[in-house]
């Protein structure tokens, strides 16, 4: 809902923007729009470099009044016209009313219902303003009337001209200056574009977080795990800046960096262990997720990221890792139920690709084509399905005959490696020395069966000759009638250039049978070839890709203050939301690219910002006055991820087990949860061993069951790319909390810590406890509660002791020693409290 | 950042209820205004929590009684015309039941049999696993009769309802676009066969907001039949999508706690598990002096619920309180997981104002042997879906009830083997309650049972006429997600089958 300009509030109080509910992010723009001269091939935003270039203006005068402003396209009068006019008078052809346009400026005028200067002669405004039924835009059904002050707005716009701008994401990102703030000079490039927007807002930004909340909120944003309580007293003991950017330096370094980016990456790429039809079978994809971790760890360049991921079989020093990163590919649902057309199937593999490469890479809502062309943004449908057939070269089945997948690409680990070589080179030396069947022999082709069959396997992809990829008219997978297609990139963005590199075997063959425009001339000298999915992602980063580097931007921002700059992560297109910080985004973005797509310069530019070091409770005046904080004048605060509430609870109990990567694993799961499941039946058993204590990303993640822990703290099922996860707040979150094995266990296991080794009073005991938990001291008022909750305990476990012996050996962990059991029961209690209190599974 | 701010992004419509940012803890303070029908309370429920809940009763009978939305708050402050229901029970036969043996004799396919499928039916149509096969017509297996003073139409494998004939809207029209179970279930759901879009339950929570506290307003439960392969169903069919996920749908379960996690730990009493939730309470409200975060309210709040749970949801499937004409009825004494102990259970939640029940029977995936397993299938749902039906109206319930009973799609008129293959262009669904015009048939297949060729019924039509029985209109019910506002009924034409209700 984009509201209309708070005007009054401009007026009678030019110096303090009033800021209320949705008009907040048009009130604290404004100003600045009022003063700015604004880029007319890019509109960078009042944060922008066009902000720093009008300093000599006052801001806090209000001399240019709200008639005089220059309305900006970009952010006033597109999204309008986005909503209500373009799905019928926008870039779906399909659906156009009238031969109207109004996404582009030329098609608009031709057609004679703007007339720039003149908006009443303008049949644009007469028809948004018509009373009548019959003639008002849009008609009655088809979308809200513009209010008042919106017709307004339209009006001056074409007063002034009615000029278009590119959208904003559309055009390269620029390196925007950061712009001059009066006020301090202290913080890093980041903070000059967040504190201008404060000092426009008018807001006081909240104070920076104690050095306690500061650490903790660092550990989980950066590791996903909480502070060992020594690092955290160590912080609050010395918490300057040199210390500061020594504890990000640790975290950033420390190998669970990879697993929590990770996290977040695998939500985007649909990562999972099952196909996600029907009987959900299992795959084996687990070396794509260790892969994925390992190159966050290393700061893999996200170009090469990328490259690997698309096309790293195409590689031409394609390596086990690169094949590996390909598994991407093939993260699809895929079906193995008896009735399935495989052709259907194959359409719709096809079309989750674009789906999910679309909102992964390039953070817009592409799937929208498949049926018609995009109704908002410039794609059609035909490029729908040329961008479908640079996949259109992976080897698969549409129907998938049993759970394990022909191909599949066996990873063995370094160990395994050599084990292997051994016995192959023991096994022909056998063979020439021997008779075919000495035991001897037996025995080293047995140890080779069963190590080959112990190395863990992943889909990765396999290029073979590319299927014929045709547009299908409405999406429907059985009308043939659509124009063939061959690989391209749709025409609004830059175009795909033929990347230097020697041919694959397969895509030479395929090359020559193309009869349409996209091929190019093979540097061998061979014919035109097609573009493969190589060229593909050498296009998704070119360092002036307009929407690659600030999708990802964008989402990181969100990881460290819970929103985006543009608040939909997922859309970044005409629906979606403009960024509070357009320069801001920027420059992040040029930041990403020029420095080599190095994602740990961003996280480290971000992290050591006064903005993210600022505490997440603003005070009453700050939240009435930026309810939705688009000034970034405090931080975001969440609840933990799913995985990291496991994380957090297994940590504190110190049974987390930290080593990376391996296949997936089965925590406890209640019985009977995968009951609806067949194709085949199947039993759940959980691991037994260190594997019961793993982070919750190794979880085995069943589609259409996901585990129910996970569930109910929103972690997605991964059918679809997840940009961003819902935070819900719900009684069954209690539920797990309470009673899940997972928690109970870490809950008695702490408490037996906390009784061995927490000291002997219950003041020291519970210290322990919460500084484990908390990573901060206990407050009287909590002794008080927990203090009684722990006597009744004792009374009860006194009475029954067998109580306390049952549940002090919940879960697999050794019990305690016979003498300690109504202590560690006694003491069950209160952690299992701590453990459930918000705080505890908050970020704040 | 709070909680749910996808939901508190957006106000799609003028009629839905202005949210702020923190919409959870608004709820809070309104909730009460907004309950306009008496909750149904356990008197076990009563213990934490019991002060705040008293406190939201008395709101409640003080509050005006104006809109329909429920205790805990939906998004549509005012319905867009009366409703006719308040609460839904969703017969699921999964696996897709046959028309032909259930709702819809074909005489002219019996005669027919064994025939070729003549071509001008088939030809350019989906087809699942008879692809390649040779179609030939198969007869209805067994005899239709007439039942009740409305004569309707109904295979004798069902004489029990045949019983309550005259309560039966039975919708012959019915067509789907999806073949195969898994995206047929989810496009029946949520209007899409892609994943991740809300299913109806949800949409309905989400507008509505549900009328009990201390049990989920959206519950589902499944048996397994013993007369086909039980396909499998995925929880993607209750979830909630884009929504937030407090409006999915809840699984009961008939072996183990029915909620999961609901038991407490082993070596915990009630008591102590009550404490244990009080001092968490106190504690976090403690914490609420300290800092500014709403959420902490919504926490304690969920707390309270998850402990109601612990006693609602026992006293829930404790049915020592049932007589024994009532098991007699259903044909069960419960507690066994059939699909008769599951309607029983359904029965106690809608008593207890849950809004949407789901019932999966998965039985119905008849490729072979057909006549056999409609023996059995038909003798598992027919009695107890009758006593269901007989009950809610001797409760007073059957009037603003709807209750659904019908698969994801059909069976073919053709042959495979001894059974039907799966089929979408016509199959039958069957309304009741006293929103819809009992002892109706509306629409019809052609001679053989292929297409639905008289006012076809799509399934986004179902949906339409589900929300307007709710007192909505479907076209002005969205959410908006990645920059649309998605419908239930998605951006295909949508009717409300009007002929039908009462």
């Amino acid at each position: 809902m984009r509201s209309s300009f708070p005007l009054r509030a401009a007026a009678s109080d030019p110096g303090r923007w009033r800021l209320t509910g949705w008009s907040v992010r048009a009130a604290f723009l404004m100003p600045l729009a009022l003063l700015l001269a604004v880029s007319d091939r890019l509109d960078l935003g009042p944060f922008g470099d066009a902000a720093a270039a009008a300093p000599e203006t006052d801001s806090k005068s209000g001399a240019a009044s709200p008639e005089s402003r220059k309305v900006s396209f970009n952010r006033e009068i597109r999204p309008l016209l986005s909503d209500r006019c373009f799905a019928c008078h926008g870039p779906d052809s399909g659906t156009r009313e009238a031969g109207l346009r109004l996404d582009r400026r030329d098609e608009a005028l031709g057609s004679g219902v703007l007339e720039p200067g003149a908006p009443e002669f303008s049949e644009l405004v007469s028809r948004v303003e018509a009373d009548d039924e019959g003639l008002v835009m849009p008609p009655p059904g088809h979308g809200e009337r513009l209010t008042p002050d919106e017709q307004t707005l339209i009006r001056r716009w074409i007063e002034q001209g009615a000029e278009y701008e590119a959208h904003w994401s559309f055009v390269p990102p620029v390196r925007v200056e950061p712009p001059v703030t009066t006020k301090r000079s202290g913080g890093n490039v980041i903070d000059r574009f967040i504190d201008r927007g404060i000092e426009e807002a008018g807001v006081t930004p909240a104070p920076r977080a104690d050095p306690r909340t500061l650490v903790r909120r660092l550990a989980f944003d950066l590791t996903g795990l909480p502070p060992d309580p020594e690092i955290v007293e160590a912080f609050v003991a010395d918490p300057s800046d040199v210390a500061y950017e020594r504890l990000v330096e640790r975290f950033l370094q420390s190998p669970h960096h990879g697993e929590r980016l990770a996290m977040y990456w695998l939500d985007l790429v649909r990562y999972a262990d099952t196909l996600g039809f029907h009987g959900d079978q299992v795959r084996s994809v687990s070396p794509y997720r260790d892969y994925v971790i390992r190159a966050f760890r290393e700061n893999k360049p996200f170009d090469e990221f990328t490259i690997e991921q698309l096309a790293g079989d195409l590689l031409p020093d394609a390596t086990l890792e690169t094949k590996v990163a390909s598994t991407y590919n093939r993260l699809n649902r895929a079906s193995g139920e008896g009735g399935v057309q495989p052709k259907e199937y194959l359409a719709r593999y096809a079309a989750d690709r674009v789906r999910t490469t679309g909102a992964v890479w390039l953070g817009t809502t592409f799937g929208c084509a498949e049926c018609h062309d995009h109704k908002f943004d410039p794609y059609t449908i035909k490029e729908f399905y040329e961008f479908a057939a640079f996949f259109a070269d992976i080897k698969e089945q549409g129907i998938v005959k049993s759970a394990v997948y022909i191909e599949q690409l066996p990873v063995p680990t370094d160990d395994q490696r050599s084990r292997q070589a051994e016995l192959k080179r023991a096994i022909g030396d056998a063979e020439r020395e021997q008779d075919a069947d000495s035991p001897r022999l037996e025995r080293l082709r047995e140890e080779l069966k069963s190590l080959e069959q112990s190395i863990v396997t992943t889909l990765a992809t396999t290029a073979t000759e590319p299927r014929e990829m045709r547009v299908l008219p409405r999406g429907n997978w059985m009308d043939d009638s659509g124009e063939i297609v061959t690989p391209n990139v749709p025409a609004f963005l830059p175009p795909i250039e033929p990347s230097a590199k020697s041919l694959t075997a397969t895509s030479a063959e395929a090359a020559g049978e193309e009869e349409n425009g996209a091929a190019v001339d093979d540097p061998d000298g061979a014919g035109p070839r097609r573009y493969d999915r190589l060229d593909l992602a050498r296009w998704l980063t070119r360092p002036d890709h307009p929407l690659v580097a600030r999708s990802f931007a964008n989402r990181l921002w969100m990881l460290f203050f819970g929103e985006g700059l543009s608040r939909s992560v997922d859309d970044l297109g005409s629906q979606g939301e403009p960024p509070t910080h357009p320069g801001l985004l920027d420059r992040l973005a040029c930041e990403f690219v020029d420095s080599g797509w190095d994602v740990r310069h961003l996280i480290r530019l971000i992290v050591r910002s006064d903005a993210y070091r600022r505490s997440s409770d603003g005070g009453p005046e700050l939240v009435a006055a930026d309810p939705a904080n688009e000034t970034f004048a405090r931080q975001g605060r969440w609840r933990l991820d799913a995985e990291m509430v496991r994380d957090n609870a297994l940590a504190a109990g110190g049974l987390l087990m930290r080593e990376l990567g391996g296949p997936s694993v089965k925590p406890y799961q209640p019985d009977g949860y995968w009951s609806q499941l067949n194709f085949p039946k199947r039993s759940y058993s959980h691991d037994t061993g260190p594997a019961q204590y793993r982070r919750g990303i190794y979880t085995h993640w069943q589609r259409t069951f996901l585990h129910p822990s996970l569930l109910a703290f929103d972690a997605p099922a991964r059918e679809e790319c997840a940009a961003r996860r819902t935070r819900s707040n719900t009684p069954l979150q209690a539920l797990v909390l309470l009673n899940d094995p997972s928690q109970v266990e870490a809950a008695r296991v702490l408490a037996q810590r906390a009784v061995e080794a927490g000291g002997d009073s219950f003041d020291e005991r519970l210290a322990f406890v919460v500084r484990e938990v908390l990573a901060r001291a206990a407050r009287p008022a909590e002794a008080t509660v927990l203090r009684r909750l722990a006597e009744r305990s004792r009374e009860a476990y006194e009475a029954d002791p067998n109580a306390a012996e049952r549940l002090t050996s919940t879960g697999l962990a050794p019990p305690p020693a016979p003498s300690d059991i109504a202590e560690v029961a006694v003491w069950t209690a209160v952690t299992r409290a701590v453990l459930n209190l918000h705080e505890t599974i908050m970020r704040y | 950042m709070t909680q749910d701010t996808a939901m508190t992004r957006e106000l799609p419509m003028t009629h839905e209820r202005p949210m702020t940012r923190h919409a959870t803890a608004t709820e809070e303070a309104t909730d009460g205004e907004r309950m306009r029908r008496r909750c149904f309370l356990s008197s076990a429920g009563l213990g934490v929590g019991s002060t705040a809940l008293l406190a939201m009763l008395a709101r409640a009978t003080s509050g005006s009684e104006t809109s329909g939305s429920g205790l805990l708050g939906g998004a549509i402050a005012r319905p867009h015309h009366p409703p006719r229901v308040r609460r839904v029970i969703h017969l699921c036969m999964a696996g897709g039941p046959s028309h032909l043996e259930t709702f819809d004799d074909k005489p002219e396919l019996r005669r027919m049999h064994d025939r070729p499928m003549p071509e001008s039916f088939t030809a350019g149509q989906q087809i699942a696993q008879l692809q390649g096969k040779k179609l030939t017509c198969f007869a209805p297996q067994f005899d239709f009769r007439r039942y009740g003073e409305s004569g309707q139409s109904i295979c004798t494998l069902f004489p029990n309802l045949g019983r309550v004939a005259d309560d039966l809207c039975v919708i012959r029209s019915m067509h789907t676009d999806q073949i195969n179970h898994d995206p047929a279930h989810t496009l029946f759901n949520t209007g899409s066969s892609q994943a991740g879009r809300p299913s109806m339950g949800s949409w309905l929570l989400y507008g509505l907001g549900q009328e009990c506290d201390d049990l989920p307003g959206y519950v589902v439960l499944t048996s397994v039949g013993k007369g086909g392969q039980a396909q499998p169903i995925a929880a993607r069919q209750w979830h909630s999508g884009f929504l937030p996920s407090r409006f999915q749908g809840v699984q009961f379960h008939a072996t183990g706690a029915p909620v999961l996690y609901l038991n407490r730990p082993d070596g915990v009493t009630a008591d102590q598990q009550r404490e244990l939730v009080e001092s968490v309470n106190t504690l976090n409200r403690d914490f609420a002096e300290t800092i500014d975060d709403p959420e902490i309210a919504t926490r304690i709040r969920q707390y309270e619920m998850a402990f109601r749970m612990q006693s609602s949801v026992p006293e829930l499937t404790d049915l020592s309180g049932e007589s024994e004409k009532t098991f007699a009825a259903y044909g069960t004494r419960g507690g066994d997981g059939t699909y008769a102990s599951n309607c029983l259970l359904a029965r106690r939640l809608l008593e207890r104002g849950v809004r949407f029940v789901q019932l999966y029977h998965r039985a119905w995936d008849h490729h072979g042997r057909i006549k056999p397993s409609m023996e059995t299938t038909a003798a598992e749902v027919d009695r107890a879906t009758a006593a269901l039906i007989e009950d809610l109206k001797a409760r007073g319930l059957f009037d603003d009830t709807l209750i659904v009973w019908g698969g994801e799609f059909g069976r073919t008129p053709m042959a495979q083997g001894s059974g039907r293959d799966h089929h979408i262009k016509g199959f039958s669904m069957v309304f009741s309650g006293g929103a819809v015009r009992g002892g109706m048939s509306y629409g019809g297949t052609d001679e053989l049972g292929y297409n639905a060729v008289e006012n076809p019924v799509h399934v986004r039509d179902f949906h339409a006429t589900l929300l307007h029985l709710f007192g909505i209109d479907h076209r002005r019910f969205s959410y908006r997600h990645q920059g649309l506002r998605f419908r239930l009924t998605g951006v295909e034409e949508a009717h409300v089958v009007r002929d039908v209700l009462a």
